[in-house]
């Protein structure tokens, strides 16, 4: 299929997410669509999906003017799309999920099991995608499900496929996995449209590069282009991809965990006999591809999850299964990684959230009424210190952005007396401004003497962040290296190994 | 000159249109529920149907059914108003003569009337909706607030510097318990506030005629379900004095006394911060250290002990007694007051005004009734109106074609039932 996007503009009240882009897809081609969080790559494949109506453009199938009034007429014209958040019924088999929506029937209605069992058969034979058509899905592992998700758009017959980040949640072996698969479906003759933020996979895999940059297309780029010039291309800036900060100096030990076991939320173990030792003036970045134990770690130490066995201890005082309050009061700072669940309270004013976690200490209420002179005073001090960008301290959060938004968290934190700092995923989703920012931030308290834990998935900024490198996987540490050791070795650790010694 | 006028702002009300303003939006739809009223008044009225029917019968045949129509349109809400809030003809008699003030002041008297413990049970329901909690409850915490202030005014005999607060105390302290049942069990096991609210208030209507047919509580020499009656002391007297015949009673601040701490509790203290903060977002209150299941007894107490309060302001400003019907059936102010929570977004002073606009259409809409026999009920359908055009504001947007109609954030005054 050749597909072609011709001045596609796309606008939410005054905020132009696409402006007038324009891209070509021809049949058998890897094409990716670079850009930042926010740069509307996922707005665009909204609207070529059907998800979303442009204002202005036009799409083209095959030289033939299209418009899809809503997702399932894009299906029926052959484009596939796999989201970023899998659309998958997890107590489902793999064979009723492919045909979810277009299940063939036999009399009387009935869904005829047999056929679509058969039928996932013969796609995955065809184009190599081994899944076992009976597995329930929510037993499978992550890329497996990305597997399903393949196999459902192929199952309708898509003749392009839009990958929306697909890398994000994989390690670095599922990723080679992928790649290969879409290899062989662009060999097939098969379209593919890869959205990613990650230049190193996109340099790998494309054909052609378009970089959009604030909802625009700001040039094409061959694989062959170094990742400089395309974090270039994608942030406008020159980009610095380190961290500038001295040596650390470690002193004593803050934060204790030893043999610390959590289970989650169906609970199954999730972290299995952890110890990790935080040591003041210290950045420990915690690695690790997502589900791997790193959240439940964090909610145990924070108080929102109980634990098991095993014990945690803040200098030298046991904060093993405290509450939330109690963990708060002893030092322990949270920058947590779903921020607008777990940080923020979005319909409420800026005021108001900066002292979410504080609302009966001195200043803020006296006998229990809340003293709002002084919560607009530590406001204003706030959004000065902490350079956050806001039209007015009452504004609500939910109209910040989100860089702003986890700037509000980071300025909540970082002004209580803390101990230790536990920041998860502490600059998803954010633009590269708020990134430099909020690592600048983490490493300045660290200067002050707090100890810190960083927990992140993406491998840049735990190597650049952290004074030493732990890697989890499958609720274990495999391994606590230097930040000096290559990609790879980490990479392997992230994946399970922990025998470095042929790397 | 024409470019000033352009860049100059938008005057004061039609901002407020283009900004949503709450305040529009609910006027705009209580004028929707009006039209919806009329609309069913000329559909449902025989003399207006016959007119309509004669249609075709000659040239001044249509002008006579509209006419018909706007006649008996405008006679009953004119009545719904003049029986609810005041009368002019009355109002001009007594300002010129100085006499009748009675009957003028008759109608807004039994507005607030019925609006003193209609605003006092709903700003406990609010306050619940506010912290994510439904209390569908607060009926039967009316109902035991009632009967513990019956008993508390009618088997006890004091001062009325004692008596009253005593009374008052002891319906507070019947909803407190009654709303400590499903806080508790809420917080302890999970348990479903709405399911066990609503089953309790059965057992409550239960217990109610329990404790009027027994010894303690029944009038002497009666056999029927008829509490005694509270002493002189212990009744919220009117207003303007017994021989007023105005009924609005002392009840009315009670009613100012719980605005004012509500707005205290909502507004100002760090306890209701929490609530707030809970109902919002629960995951992020207890991520930021606030305990979950103290709030939610918390919360509990306060709205199970505003429907008792209400309850036992019911009784001691208006029949000064309990019979086994007490708040039973659709009448139920507990059940009202969800509506009437709705409708003023849970908050304080829109609770007051939501209050005094279901008891002036309902006031009225007796009034109407009984001058046009346009039947009550009517009534009823412009308070469901009004609720349901407040409770889709994008259809309001739509139907006066406000800017900014399809809003991407649209404020939902509660959540589910689930999480």
């Amino acid at each position: 299929m050749r597909l072609e996007l011709r001045g596609i503009t796309k606008r939410f009240g005054s905020f132009t997410a696409n402006d007038s882009i324009s891209i070509t897809v021809e049949p058998g081609q890897i094409h990716c669509l670079l850009g930042e969080n926010g740069a509307g790559k996922s707005t665009l494949m909204n609207v070529l999906f059907g998800l979303l109506h442009p204002e202005e453009g036009e799409v083209l199938i095959d030289g033939e003017v299209t418009k899809f009034a809503d997702s399932g007429e894009a299906v029926r014209r052959g484009i596939g799309m796999v989201h970023q958040h899998f659309m998958l019924v997890p107590v489902f088999s793999v064979a009723e999920n492919v045909v979810l929506g277009f299940e063939p029937t036999k009399s009387f209605d009935r869904v005829d099991y047999k056929r679509a069992t058969e039928e996932i058969r013969r796609i995955s034979k065809e184009f190599s995608l081994e899944v076992d058509p009976d597995a329930i899905v929510e037993n499978l592992p992550i890329g497996l499900q990305q597997r399903v998700e393949i196999l459902k758009a192929l199952s309708h017959d898509a003749e392009l496929l839009i990958l929306d980040e697909p890398t994000a949640v994989l390690t670095p072996q599922e990723i080679d996995a992928l790649m290969s698969i879409m290899r062989s479906l662009a060999a097939s003759g098969k379209s593919i449209l890869f959205i990613s933020h990650k230049l190193k996979e996109v340099k790998a895999i494309s054909d052609v590069i378009t970089v959009i940059r604030q909802g625009k297309v700001v040039g094409t780029a061959e694989p062959t282009a170094s990742e400089k010039e395309l974090a270039s291309l994608m942030v406008g800036r020159e980009v610095i991809l380190t961290v500038e900060k001295t040596p650390s100096t470690p002193g004593a030990n803050v934060l204790e965990i030893r043999d610390l076991v959590v289970h989650d939320d169906r609970g199954l173990i999730a972290v299995n006999g952890v110890s990790l030792d935080v040591r003041a003036g210290e950045i420990l970045a915690l690695a690790g591809v997502q589900g791997n134990g790193q959240t439940e770690l964090v909610e145990a130490i924070t108080g929102l999850r109980r634990v098991e066995s095993g014990t945690v201890t803040l200098k030298g005082r046991d904060v093993t299964n405290v509450t939330p309050r109690q963990a708060l009061d002893a030092g322990i700072g949270h920058i947590p990684e779903d921020r607008q669940r777990f940080g923020l309270v979005l319909s409420m004013s800026l005021a108001d959230n900066l002292v979410l976690n504080t609302p009966k200490r001195a200043p803020f209420a006296k006998h229990g009424t809340r003293n709002l002179r002084a919560i607009d005073q530590n406001a204003r001090d706030r959004v000065e210190d902490f350079d956050i960008r806001a039209t007015s301290i009452r504004e609500p959060v939910s109209s910040l952005s989100g860089g702003n938004q986890q700037k509000v968290i980071v300025a909540r934190e970082l002004s209580r007396t803390l101990q230790v700092l536990i920041a998860s995923q502490p600059t998803r989703g954010l633009d590269v401004g708020s990134i430099e920012y909020v690592h600048h931030q983490i490493v300045q308290q660290r200067n002050e003497g707090n100890g810190s834990l960083i927990v992140s998935s993406e491998l840049d900024e735990v190597m650049a962040l952290g004074d030493r490198i732990a890697v989890m996987f499958a609720g274990k540490i495999s391994g606590i290296v230097d930040p000096s050791v290559s990609r790879q070795a980490i990479g392997l650790l992230m994946a399970g190994e922990t025998n470095l010694e042929h790397v | 000159m024409s470019e000033q006028l352009a860049t100059r702002p938008p005057r004061h009300f039609l901002r407020r249109i283009g900004s949503q303003d709450p305040i529009v939006v609910a006027s705009l739809a209580l004028l929707l529920g009006f039209v919806v009223g009329a609309l069913i008044i000329i559909t449902t009225t025989p003399a207006v149907l016959d007119a309509w029917r004669g249609l075709f019968h000659s040239w001044g045949a249509p002008g006579h059914a509209i006419k018909v129509s706007f006649d008996n349109v405008g006679a009953a809400y004119r009545t719904m108003f003049t029986g609810s809030i005041i009368d002019p003809q009355s109002f001009w008699h007594s300002l010129t003569t100085g006499k009748g003030w009675d009957t003028t002041l008759t109608p807004i008297s039994e507005t607030l009337t019925y609006a003193t413990p209609l605003v006092i049970v709903s700003i406990g329901v609010g306050i619940a909706f506010q912290t994510g909690i439904f209390n569908i409850g607060a009926n039967g915490q009316a109902v035991l607030g009632g009967i513990m202030g019956t008993a508390a005014g009618s088997m006890v005999h004091m001062p009325t510097v004692l008596h009253i607060p005593f009374t008052l105390a002891a319906g507070l302290a019947g909803g407190v318990i009654s709303g400590a049942v499903p806080g508790v069990l809420k917080a302890l096991t999970g348990a479903h506030e709405v399911i066990v609210t609503i089953m309790f208030n059965y057992v409550l209507y239960a217990f109610l005629l329990f404790a009027v047919l027994s010894t303690a509580l029944q009038q002497p020499g009666q056999q029927n379900d008829i509490s005694r009656t509270l002493d002189p002391s212990a009744q919220l007297a009117p207003l303007f004095g017994v021989g007023s015949g105005l009924r609005v009673s002392y009840g009315v601040f009670v009613a100012i006394a719980v605005v004012l701490f509500a707005w205290w509790l909502l507004d100002r203290s760090s306890l209701g911060f929490e609530f707030r903060v809970t109902g919002a977002n629960p995951q992020a209150a207890r991520a930021s250290g606030m305990n979950a299941r103290v709030i939610v007894i918390v919360v509990f107490l306060i709205s199970g002990g505003l429907a008792g309060l209400a309850g036992v302001v019911q009784v001691a400003s208006t029949t000064h007694y309990i019979d086994g019907e007490f708040l039973i059936g659709n009448a139920g102010i507990g059940f009202t007051a969800i509506t009437v929570a709705l409708l003023g977004r849970n908050r304080p002073m829109g609770i007051v005004w939501s209050s005094l606009l279901f008891a002036a259409l309902g006031v009225g809409g007796r009034a109407m009734q009984a001058t046009t026999g346009i039947p009550l009920d009517l009534a009823t359908v412009i308070q469901s109106a009004v609720v349901l055009f407040v409770a889709t504001p994008v259809l309001v947007k739509e139907i006066f074609r406000l800017r900014g109609a399809p809003s991407q954030t649209i404020e939902l005054a509660t959540k589910g039932w689930s999480t």
